[in-house]
């Protein structure tokens, strides 16, 4: 035994006999995980979470979060002597005169839309891959969670440095508390200490955006974390793997290396484009008053769809016995994002009721076997894409030398429009799709190589699926449509008749497919 | 031809195909050199994010095609980090990748649902144990100590109380007062009406009385912007147009949908806009809204000159000025 073993033995000896971690430790580090390019998404977000606490802790150091007055007179000689919030020259001061004050500052913004990015890839891919079925909703709605939490502390976080840009965004965000029926006043002069914009805001979002909401992502990533090890990575289907098994590699050595060097190319990127891609230069935009603002106020991309949603939104407000209701604000920037994060968060279990399907999975599904679901799906993006373009709709108009009123239309009736017609062509792409891999199983690939027959005829000669490609293609379930009687096996008619029958049209929608081959296919097609 | 209907039926993993660094030990060697070489190239990173920290100095800057002007010290700082941070990523990964096991390995998935008997030992525990706090029987502990639970959250709610004021009259009120003088932003200076040109704007806040301080929430309820036009043009009320002064017109610059600075004028189509939701406001109509998600016309503010030619408010704002809210009344 080298010296070196003895030592690292003496230490887990030392460990073991007081939490007894070895058993467990055996287990799990020969944990097997399937391998895949998609199942990186959520590292990704996981990998810029810790880039975000690390670059984070570097910037409290400097960072004032008082919105008390001070006089510049600091290294950046276009802004000196101008009057502004110690937090706006404390960032200032990180920016020019602290040494890598800068890069962090850029590294943690850069990290932070490559945060928002990963979730959102990856619960696209959670989603077309219907990962999110039993037995992991919990997962899902963590993730939701997640999602919401991570729009709202990236808003904060950009929101803190008071310059003009992000103190527009906090008048914005000011607004639509005030709009709130009843509440809203009263809530805005608890939130900012009075009117706005106040001295207490930013210190007070300051406290949310380095401890709360980084607290409570910890417990929730933790949680996510130990259920996809608890309950083991989902797999993509494929010759070997079944609804029983895992097929990948162990967790010790090859995903410790492969994990542990993809943190670090994360964050190489994440460090890169700090250095190269300047972002959010806030000492171009100035000091926060409520009097100035600059043409072009944008926010950040995952805060785009909602800024679009409020610009497309019709200018509509209720008056009625001395209260204002203002629709304006509330449908754009309330109603609808509250009704799509709900349905985003409920998504499994409504899936589940229209399609009756309790079991576990953990095969995935490739999307175009489940042409209802992706359709749903492309219809969400499409929604999304709309809104976020007509949140750029000013800088789109500029660019292109069209009039920002007939952009604002084109959104207002491409948002209502386009989310259905993807849906439909989707839906179609996916049967389609069905329809070439039926067309493959049965007829094997085209290989551009014809052959004339004695007789004269020319054919293409194609060549057979290998076994393993063939049952790719067919070993997914298609599943048949709910039925729904008038009455029960008792003769009863049965209630609720309009729901059964809404879930049996849902049902009847995600059961549309062409139907896989099977082996009686094969055969009359050899008899051919 | 059975052999081929056979196919659809799972033919089970494929057989492992070895890679050339688990067969060649040369390939092996590369492999090993090439990871190396990046753990190498990442100690090198380092080195140059410590010489950019101590010796490039601060104020130098670089121009980068595309990029623009860059700091020298930050860009290559950053680059070394770069360099250093994916040297061992890359280096972790190309090992994995080329040197440690390449063989799939196969787990057995176990489902989540507990064995029958555990299930109902656990619902028989927990009626026991339950029965020996002695919950059901004890209904008057049960409703107590409901009622003590659910007034206990009201003890942090009640706490959060003093974040701030009670809004009371606030949202309603500016610092225009009736003959309050029209200042010039930043300058303080009062205005004239010959001070404006026909097709001009001017920002303008209310005169400070001595002792009284500009404080933001103030200047962003305040906020007034003037703009002259030919008298001729104007389409307001016959009341309205008594709240002008030839062909000068002031509206409240804070816009009536989300509170942004009504800032961008077009003076040749006399438009004013905001550019944070494009709400765009006609200024001879009153400041009526022709586009976007404002409902209301930016509020108007009657205005006329003093004794000595200094352009006043004939009186206060008539309206809340700024987003909505709900006690609004009009």
């Amino acid at each position: 035994m080298s010296s070196g073993e003895k030592v690292a033995g003496s230490v887990i000896n030392y460990v073991d006999e007081r939490t007894g971690a070895a058993k467990w430790l055996k287990k799990n580090l020969t944990k097997v995980f399937p391998d895949h390019w998609s199942f990186m998404l959520g590292e990704i977000a996981l990998y810029s979470f810790i880039i975000l606490l690390l670059t984070g802790v570097f910037l409290t150091f400097w960072f004032d979060p008082s919105q008390r007055d001070v006089i510049y007179h600091g290294s950046y000689m276009p802004l000196n002597g101008l009057q502004m919030s110690a937090a706006y020259e404390s960032t200032l001061h990180i920016s020019f005169d602290i040494r890598g004050g800068l890069l962090m500052r850029q590294i943690h913004h850069w990290a932070a839309l490559l945060f928002m990015a990963a979730i959102v890839a990856h619960m696209l891919r959670v989603f077309f891959t219907g990962a999110f079925r039993k037995p992991r909703e919990f997962n899902w709605i963590i993730g939701i969670g997640l999602l919401t939490l991570g729009i709202v502390e990236g808003f904060l976080g950009y929101s803190l440095p008071d310059d003009l840009l992000s103190g527009t965004g906090i008048r914005i965000a000011q607004a639509i508390i005030q709009a709130m029926p009843i509440v809203g006043s009263y809530l805005s002069f608890f939130a900012f200490g009075g009117a706005f914009p106040g001295t207490a805001f930013i210190p007070r979002i300051f406290t949310v955006h380095v401890l709360l909401l980084p607290g409570i992502f910890l417990a929730l990533i933790t949680a996510h974390l130990m259920l996809v090890w608890y309950q083991k990575h989902t797999q993509y289907p494929g010759p070997g793997r079944t609804e029983k098994n895992v097929v990948g590699f162990p967790f010790m050595p090859v995903y410790m290396a492969k994990a542990g060097g993809f943190f670090f190319v994360v964050f190489g990127v994440t460090a890169f484009l700090g250095a190269v891609a300047s972002i959010n230069p806030i000492w171009y935009y100035g000091p926060y008053t409520p009097t100035q603002i600059s043409a072009g106020s944008q926010p950040d991309w995952y805060m785009g769809w909602l800024d679009g949603l409020v610009r497309m939104a019709p200018p509509l407000e209720t008056h009625a016995f001395h209260h204002t209701i203002s629709w304006n604000i509330l449908i754009p920037g309330v109603i609808v994002p509250g009704i799509f994060f709900t349905f985003l968060a409920l998504y499994p279990f409504i899936e589940s009721w229209m399609t009756n399907d309790k079991r576990e999975h953990h095969l995935l599904d490739r999307p175009r076997n489940a042409p209802n679901r992706t359709a749903l799906g492309a219809f969400g993006i499409t929604f999304m894409m709309v809104t976020l373009l007509n949140g750029g709709n000013d800088l789109i108009a500029t660019h292109f030398s069209l009039s920002i009123s007939q952009i604002t239309w084109m959104s207002r009736i491409g948002v209502l429009i386009l989310p259905p017609l993807a849906f439909v062509v989707t839906k179609r792409l996916c049967l389609s799709l069905q329809r070439s891999d039926r067309d493959l199983v049965l007829h094997g690939k085209e290989t551009g190589r014809l052959v004339r027959l004695p007789h004269g005829e020319f054919v293409e000669v194609h060549e057979p699926l290998s076994d393993a490609q063939a049952w790719t293609l067919t070993q997914h379930e298609q599943r048949p449509a709910l039925e729904f009687t008038e009455v029960d096996e008792h003769g009863v008619h049965r209630r609720g008749g309009l729901l059964n029958k809404f879930r049996a049209k849902t049902s009847r929608a995600n059961a549309e497919a062409i139907a896989k081959p099977d082996a009686d296919d094969l055969k009359e097609i050899e008899h051919h | 031809m059975s052999e081929k209907t056979a196919r659809l039926s799972d033919p089970g993993l494929p057989e492992h195909v070895h890679r050339k660094s688990d067969t060649d030990p040369v390939a092996a060697k590369k492999a090993e050199r090439q990871v190396a070489i990046l753990f190498l190239l990442s100690a090198i990173g380092t080195i140059l994010f410590v010489y950019s920290y101590i010796w490039i100095k601060t104020d130098r800057f670089v121009f980068i095609p595309v990029m623009g002007s860059q700091n020298e010290q930050e860009l290559y700082m950053g680059l070394g980090l770069t360099i250093s941070l994916l040297g061992i990523g890359l280096g972790a990964i190309h090992w994995a990748k080329t040197l440690m096991t390449d063989t799939e390995v196969v787990a057995e998935r176990h489902e989540f649902r507990s064995e029958e008997a555990d299930r109902t030992d656990f619902v028989a525990t927990v009626k026991e144990q339950s029965a020996a706090a002695g919950l059901g029987r004890r209904s008057l502990i049960k409703r107590t100590l409901g009622l003590s639970l659910g007034l206990i959250g009201i003890a942090p709610l009640i706490a959060l109380r003093d974040l701030g004021p009670l809004p009371k009259q606030s949202l309603e009120q500016t610092s225009w007062k009736a003959g309050t003088r029209l200042v010039v932003d930043p300058s303080n200076r009062p205005i004239k009406p010959s001070d404006i040109e026909v097709g001009g704007v001017v920002q303008v806040l209310p005169e400070l009385r001595p002792g009284e301080e500009r404080t933001l929430e103030n200047v962003g309820k305040d906020a007034v912007l003037l703009i002259r036009i030919r008298p001729e043009e104007f389409e307001l009320s016959p009341e309205r147009l008594s709240w002008t002064y030839q062909g000068i017109i002031a509206f409240s610059k804070i816009c009536t949908h989300m509170g942004c600075a009504v800032a961008l004028y077009e003076q040749e189509t006399k438009h004013l806009l905001c550019p944070c939701h494009q709400s765009t406001f006609d200024v001879p109509r009153a400041a009526k809204v022709i586009f976007g998600p404002a409902a209301r016309p930016l509020p108007q503010l009657a205005i006329m000159v003093d004794s000595q030619g200094y352009l006043v408010a004939q009186k206060p704002f008539t309206e809340a000025v700024g987003p909505s809210f709900w006690e609004r009344s009009s």
